[in-house]
């Protein structure tokens, strides 16, 4: 297959229709989608038709791919449920990145991006219409050219039969006359009980091309005449370039141009290697700004002064001050966690392209829409002549929903009038990313005479994601649901339940990091919950059982990670465990950790159990691999990471003083599935929270110690 | 400064500063972009390729010190996925967002040629060097034991066992694009 990065818009569509070079080009709208009524008016002849499949002469079928693919197995997911319906041979799927296009938006949140594990919850419907409504006009075009009904026409395998005289014609064959047809409303999807490949573990379409290095991430774009930039920042966040000298980078090797751009000073040369030669040259003053004294002692006690305040009203059930005036007695904690950087293994990257009536920006991309946005704004241009090419994401994560990289590669490109790519350093990745948010969350828990919580209060610090992307107005009644979600919809029955949530803006860019809230959230609700337990005598298991009667998925990943786990059974000596169910996304998971530790207060993680219910399962290889990804992704944040600040700077820069887990720390890792028939939900994210709970817990069960602060910290344990 | 080796099997020469990493001049030099950058400072492993068949960190590695020496990278490693670590990582589908993979699967070859069928502690020595963020470690030591399976098949012709007389870097043993250590000819195979 092709491994260009792909180009295709309505123009090309247009073009190469013509030329019979495309035979179908089917797209769909959702029912309801804004996309529809806000597309931009198009050339005379071109319909509102957007394409996610197309059907080439020769016998091929490609699959428009409009989620960024970032590990998480989208292109093979979404194929595959186009497929099923378009009933093709699925060793001839073939597949591209869709342009940056209002019919690309993702039917949540109205925009072109990926993230928030919607890309299944979002497209599952509109690509199995997708591939059904093909089919549906490849029958319409078979029969007309034979003369019969469509009822005397069946499809297998990437043909269309006549069921009389067992004439047989290939989609390739029809598809010019099929994408002539109207488009039919309405065909029926298949029952699932009929699928065929949905549901069925399914090798990734992307494995051969990951294998042998010719997949293109966005570093490795190269464009004739392209310049290699490399960034200085200021170290400490809100600072500002106050002057610089640039005469002595200017005359390193292979320095073509140092320029100040908004961010910071660009060094712009033939190679990355004497860009970031050039940028050690330079001599730059900062204005710090208000921010050059934080320190995360400081941002911490800013917490703990706002939390001992009333906060806005996240869920109110009941009436808490009078249960806990009531109750037998009461439980009081308080949970901290850390920011943590996002740390892709592709560090940050752009490469733009600034000409006179367009430009080109190739990018590891989360956020198509707004990237196409950001660059329209910094060089004057319509959104329309704008070109997002989407590449292999080497991670996101949530780091790739951000513009700074956009930003930087488009005002470099602009001022020097070349292609420029700029690469972040693995030191500026972890020194200037949008962090998760450090978060500070005061407990309250009100326990019957039998021990059961009859009132819940969680207060919550911490600065918000969405007023940093969208402003003010994204607060739901002085809320940012994703800073209380994982605390402020827990589903155990507890009459009376308050959350509340005090903003505290320390000055760290805060962002979305895999999970988001639930990722610190899921900690916090889930430890303080076996803190019941434990003072209650209660075993954790039995006691989340009892509280999730009325919450079956809940219940369902719980119990099955359990059996699995064999809870209750004696485990090797040293050895304990430790259990945790948290819904993120719509996805249910629960796991059980077992860990051991050592005489110096080092924790081995020996299992892992994890149980899923993420609804009807599109690809069950993908689910596991996801699921074994965010474990491993939660560990890291559990047992190493964290960042800190002195000064305003970040003090981390590199693996080094910020390692992730490695191949020597790997657990045996189980993942099962819970049937189900519910609609598909995603799986990207929902696997990260419940780890640091069921490592924590499990290492209450070892040593008695209750960690309320991640990152664990050996020290603590002995 | 010009600088002369085998890169993939050809000669190669390059006029770039001595100091450069073999790193850089693989991606920006020469556009051979399958070798990827992580780090900058030999922490992450995902600039490895094989210098005189041993796995090294491309991203510290000046251009100077790989002067008449043997360089493979991912692109040069089998043509058509045939080397049988490649073979593994696609037949236990490894990869997730793929951009660690180009190292890990040079990692895991210059491994399987030293030791040829390597216990789990084993594995984790040889490959605790390569960090994957989205956590693929357990289908890598999958794929570690498939590819021993894979290189052992019929119609594969291997030695089972390195030739353990030679030192491979100080005689340039190839790496064979089974994985394994194969008797020093005359002429590249790679």
């Amino acid at each position: 297959m092709t491994i260009a990065v792909p180009k295709l818009d309505r123009r090309d569509f247009l073009k190469s229709g013509a030329a019979g070079a495309v035979g179908l080009v089917i797209g769909f709208y959702l029912p309801g989608s804004r996309a529809v009524a806000e597309l931009a008016p198009v050339a005379p002849g071109a319909s509102a038709l957007n394409a996610w499949i197309r059907i080439p002469s020769d016998e091929s079928v490609t699959i428009v791919i409009d989620k960024s693919e970032m590990g998480q197995g989208i292109i093979t997911s979404l194929s595959m449920l186009a497929a099923e319906e378009l009933e093709c041979d699925w060793k001839k799927i073939r597949w591209e990145f869709a342009p940056a296009d209002k019919a690309y938006f993702n039917t949540i949140f109205g925009m072109q991006g990926t993230g928030g594990s919607m890309s299944i919850r979002a497209s599952w419907k509109p690509m199995s219409q997708a591939g059904a409504s093909a089919r549906e006009m490849l029958i319409a075009a078979a029969a007309q050219k034979w003369g019969v009904d469509k009822t005397a026409c069946r499809v297998e395998n990437g043909a269309v039969i006549n069921t009389v005289t067992k004439a047989r014609a290939s989609y390739g064959s029809l598809a010019d006359a099929a994408a002539k047809l109207p488009v039919p409303a309405d065909v029926p999807l298949k029952d699932p009980k009929t699928y065929k490949l949905v549901g069925k573990a399914t090798k990734r379409l992307d494995t051969p091309i990951k294998t042998n290095g010719r997949a293109e991430f966005g570093l490795d774009v190269r464009r004739p005449g392209m310049l290699h930039a490399v960034v200085a920042r200021c170290p400490v966040f809100g600072g500002k370039v106050a002057s610089f000298d640039a005469s002595k980078a200017k005359g390193m090797p292979g320095v073509k141009s140092v320029i100040q751009i908004s961010t910071g000073v660009a060094v712009i040369a033939d190679n990355t290697w004497n860009a970031m030669e050039g940028r050690r040259a330079l001599d730059i003053k900062w204005d710090e700004g208000p921010n050059g004294s934080l320190t995360s002692a400081g941002i911490r006690k800013l917490f703990a002064e706002r939390a001992e305040k009333p906060g806005a009203v996240a869920r109110k059930d009941g009436d808490v001050p009078a249960a806990m005036g009531t109750a037998d007695r009461k439980i009081d904690a308080v949970y901290e966690a850390p920011y943590q950087a996002h740390v892709t293994m592709e560090p940050m990257n752009c490469t733009a392209d600034v000409g006179a009536g367009s430009c080109d920006v190739w990018v590891p991309t989360q956020f198509q829409t707004v990237n196409q946005n950001t660059a329209a704004k910094i060089t004057g241009l319509k959104p329309e002549q704008v070109h997002i090419h989407t590449t292999y994401l080497g991670g996101g994560f949530g780091r790739r929903a951000e513009q700074d990289f956009v930003i930087e590669a488009v005002e470099s490109s602009k001022a020097v009038g070349a292609p420029v790519q700029v690469t972040f350093s693995r030191e500026d990745d972890v020194q200037h990313d949008m962090y998760r948010p450090a978060s500070y969350c005061r407990f309250s828990a009100g326990l019957d005479a039998e021990g059961w919580p009859v009132a819940w209060n969680a207060r919550i610090a911490s600065p918000s994601i969405m007023t940093r992307f969208f402003g003010p107005g994204a607060l739901k009644n002085g809320v940012d649901e994703s800073s209380v979600e994982g605390v402020s919809d827990i589903a155990y029955a507890i009459p009376n339940l308050l959350v509340d949530y005090q903003l505290t803006e320390p000055g760290i860019p805060v962002g979305f990091w895999r999970s988001v809230g639930a990722s610190q959230n899921g900690f916090f609700s889930e430890s303080f919950v076996d803190e019941i337990a434990a003072a209650s005598g209660k075993d954790p298991y039995q006691f989340r059982r009892k509280l999730l009667a009325t919450a079956p998925r809940h219940l369902g990943v719980l119990e099955l990670a359990a059996a699995k786990a064999d809870w209750g059974k004696p485990l090797a000596a040293g050895r304990f465990r430790g259990i945790a169910v948290v819904k993120a996304f719509d996805t249910y998971v629960a796991e059980v950790v077992e860990i051991s530790v050592a005489r110096e207060g080092t924790v081995q993680v020996h299992r892992v159990v994890c149980a899923v219910d993420c609804g009807r399962v599109i690809n069950p290889a993908t689910v596991e691999a996801q699921m074994q990804g965010a474990i491993v992704y939660g560990l890291t944040a559990a047992l190493k990471g964290g960042i800190t600040i002195d000064r305003g700077r970040v003090q981390q820069s590199n693996f080094s003083d910020y390692d992730l887990w490695r191949m020597n720390e790997m657990p045996h890792v189980e993942v099962h599935i819970v049937p189900s028939e519910e609609s598909p939900t995603g799986c990207g994210e929902p696997g990260v929270p419940p780890v640091a709970p069921a490592v924590c817990n499990a290492i209450f069960a070892a040593t008695g110690k209750r960690i309320r602060s991640l990152p664990v910290r050996a020290e603590d344990l002995v | 400064m010009a600088v002369s080796f085998i890169l993939n099997g050809k000669s190669q020469t390059v006029e770039v500063s001595p100091a450069m990493p073999l790193l850089w001049v693989l991606r920006d030099t020469l556009n051979l972009t399958g070798t990827k950058f992580g780090c900058g400072i030999a922490m992450c492993g995902a600039c490895t390729v094989h210098i005189n068949g041993e796995a090294t960190r491309s991203c510290i590695t000046p251009i100077s010190a790989v002067a008449g020496k043997k360089v493979t990278t991912i692109e040069g490693l089998s043509t058509e996925h045939s080397h049988p670590v490649q073979r593994a990582w696609i037949e236990v589908d490894v990869p997730q967002c793929g951009y660690c993979q180009s190292g890990q699967i040079m990692a895991a070859a210059a491994l399987l040629a030293k030791t040829p069928r390597p216990s789990d502690a084993e594995i984790d020595e040889g490959m605790s060097g390569n960090l994957c963020r989205c956590g693929t470690y357990l289908r890598i030591r999958q794929a570690i034991h498939e590819a021993t399976k894979l290189r052992d098949g019929p119609g594969v012709k291997v030695f089972s066992k390195p030739t353990g007389r030679r030192n491979p870097v100080d005689e340039g043993a190839k790496v064979a694009s089974n994985g394994l250590a194969m008797e020093i000819t005359a002429g590249g195979v790679e």
